[in-house]
């Protein structure tokens, strides 16, 4: 049953990104990428990753579709050239199609226990969860203790997408429509009773989540990725409301460069921490007496790490575009 | 029932290829954007459904169940999308930068005006 709603969710979600491509304008085609998004998040969820999805709806659905409206807003919503070379891009792209499917044909069926994946290396990890953490999210384990140098090095690439954008938006003028459109939207949809009243009812349960997943993420689904997005989420729903100028004045433009350098510098003096006390880089065995605390103490610390920076990327992104026009 | 069992990866060949299609052959840079969104969507979407394992459940220990599907490429994934969301949102400011340079997003256009 599980599987034929799965298959029934994927063929949905292949519809909607042929109407994607297909749609000539742009404010439909971003519609409909959240709610490919939302597809997508719960094709992961009934893929056992409660976690993944979670994080696929906060920012596919949510904090995407933002951008892109922002984007939209600050150039044309109308496409407006034919397609190039419509026929030889097809056939190219059938002809990788029918290549990659027909490699699918030697892949384990899906679902196989004695895949490669699952009977390689997995065991050891949730063996080792289990021994060294004992934690019982296997993921959070993985992502900020086992493999903890890859999370550090995912976080500073979005850090450093987060300095790339504030960075283009320092240059160069905003045009003169844009100034005009923006004069407006910094409004919010406050003159609007329904969003206005949904809007302020939401703030907080949406904050309160957040902060759930973020200190739950040891328990349950969630970690600072996933809290990091959710929060950025509740604050653009709030700047969405009642204006970009009175969210600027919750969490002011200097508040959120600290929160993504901070972060980021959480993260490595944790490591650093852990060669004072004579441990290795990201070794959080010796934070405290007893190794399976030190770790757990170490996860929180990164994971409250990731999460504040997080949403401080997202949240500066976010000011960047709808501050373009001011 | 046995080729039931490629379907997912099938849907990832396609998704794949109708992103890459937006990304060649549309002109418009904001819809290439959405084409690579949708092309790393299907690869976010193999990697998942490659740690499924029939009847298990999330990797969360103390359910009661002992069948668990593959935690690595969820923890490869999970950041993979964060760190996705914030490579788009700098490539939609190149082409707002674009827009305001050249007051076009259009690749044909924009090649048009900066031939001498």
């Amino acid at each position: 049953m599980t599987t034929l709603f799965g298959i029934f969710l994927l063929t949905l979600l292949l519809i909607t990104a042929v109407a994607i491509v297909r749609s000539r304008n742009l404010f439909i085609s971003v519609t409909l990428m959240a709610i490919a998004s939302l597809l997508i998040a719960a094709n992961f969820f009934l893929l056992d990753a409660a976690d993944v999805a979670l994080t696929e709806a906060a920012i596919g659905a949510g904090i995407s579709t933002v951008l892109f409206l922002g984007a939209l807003f600050l150039t044309s919503e109308q496409e407006r050239s034919a397609t190039s070379r419509r026929l030889l891009s097809f056939a190219v792209v059938a002809a990788a199609a029918l290549i990659v499917i027909y490699a699918t044909f030697d892949k384990p069926r899906f679902g196989d226990p004695q895949a490669p994946v699952q009977v390689h290396i997995s065991p050891w990890y949730i063996e080792q969860t289990r021994e060294l953490i004992e934690i019982p999210n296997v993921v959070t384990a993985v992502l900020a203790s086992f493999r903890g140098y890859d999370t550090l090095g995912e976080l500073i690439v979005v850090f450093t997408a987060g300095i790339g954008v504030l960075l283009l938006f320092s240059s160069g003028t905003p045009s003169a429509d844009n100034r005009l459109l923006f004069s407006r939207l910094n409004l919010g949809l406050r003159r609007y009773l329904i969003p206005r009243v949904v809007g302020r009812l939401l703030v907080p349960f949406i904050l309160l989540l957040g902060f759930y997943v973020q200190f739950h993420g040891e328990y349950g689904p969630g970690g600072g990725f996933q809290a990091g997005a959710i929060i950025a989420a509740a604050f653009i729903l709030y700047a969405l409301v009642e204006g970009e100028r009175r969210a600027l004045r919750v969490i002011p433009q200097r508040a959120l460069l600290a929160m993504m350098a901070g972060g980021t510098i959480l993260y490595g003096a944790v490591g650093v921490a852990g060669i004072l006390l004579g441990g290795r880089f990201l070794d959080y065995s010796v934070l405290a007496a007893d190794p399976v605390q030190g770790q757990q103490i170490g996860i929180l610390l990164i994971e409250i790490a990731v999460g504040i920076t997080v949403t401080g990327v997202l949240l500066s992104i976010f000011h960047a575009f709808a501050a373009r026009g001011r | 029932m046995e080729l039931l069992g490629l379907y997912h990866y099938w849907v990832f060949a396609v998704l794949l290829m109708i992103g890459f299609y937006a990304v060649v052959a549309k002109l418009n840079l904001i819809k290439k954007l959405i084409g690579l969104s949708l092309f790393q969507a299907a690869v976010f979407l193999l990697y998942i459904t490659m740690g499924k394992v029939s009847g298990g459940t999330a990797p969360i220990v103390g359910g009661g169940t002992e069948v668990f599907s593959s935690p690595l490429p969820q923890v490869l994934i999970l950041t993979a999308i964060v760190v996705g969301i914030s490579t788009t949102a700098l490539g939609l400011g190149l082409v707002v930068r674009i827009r305001e340079e050249y007051g076009s997003i259009e690749e044909d256009e924009i090649q048009a005006l900066d031939e001498p």
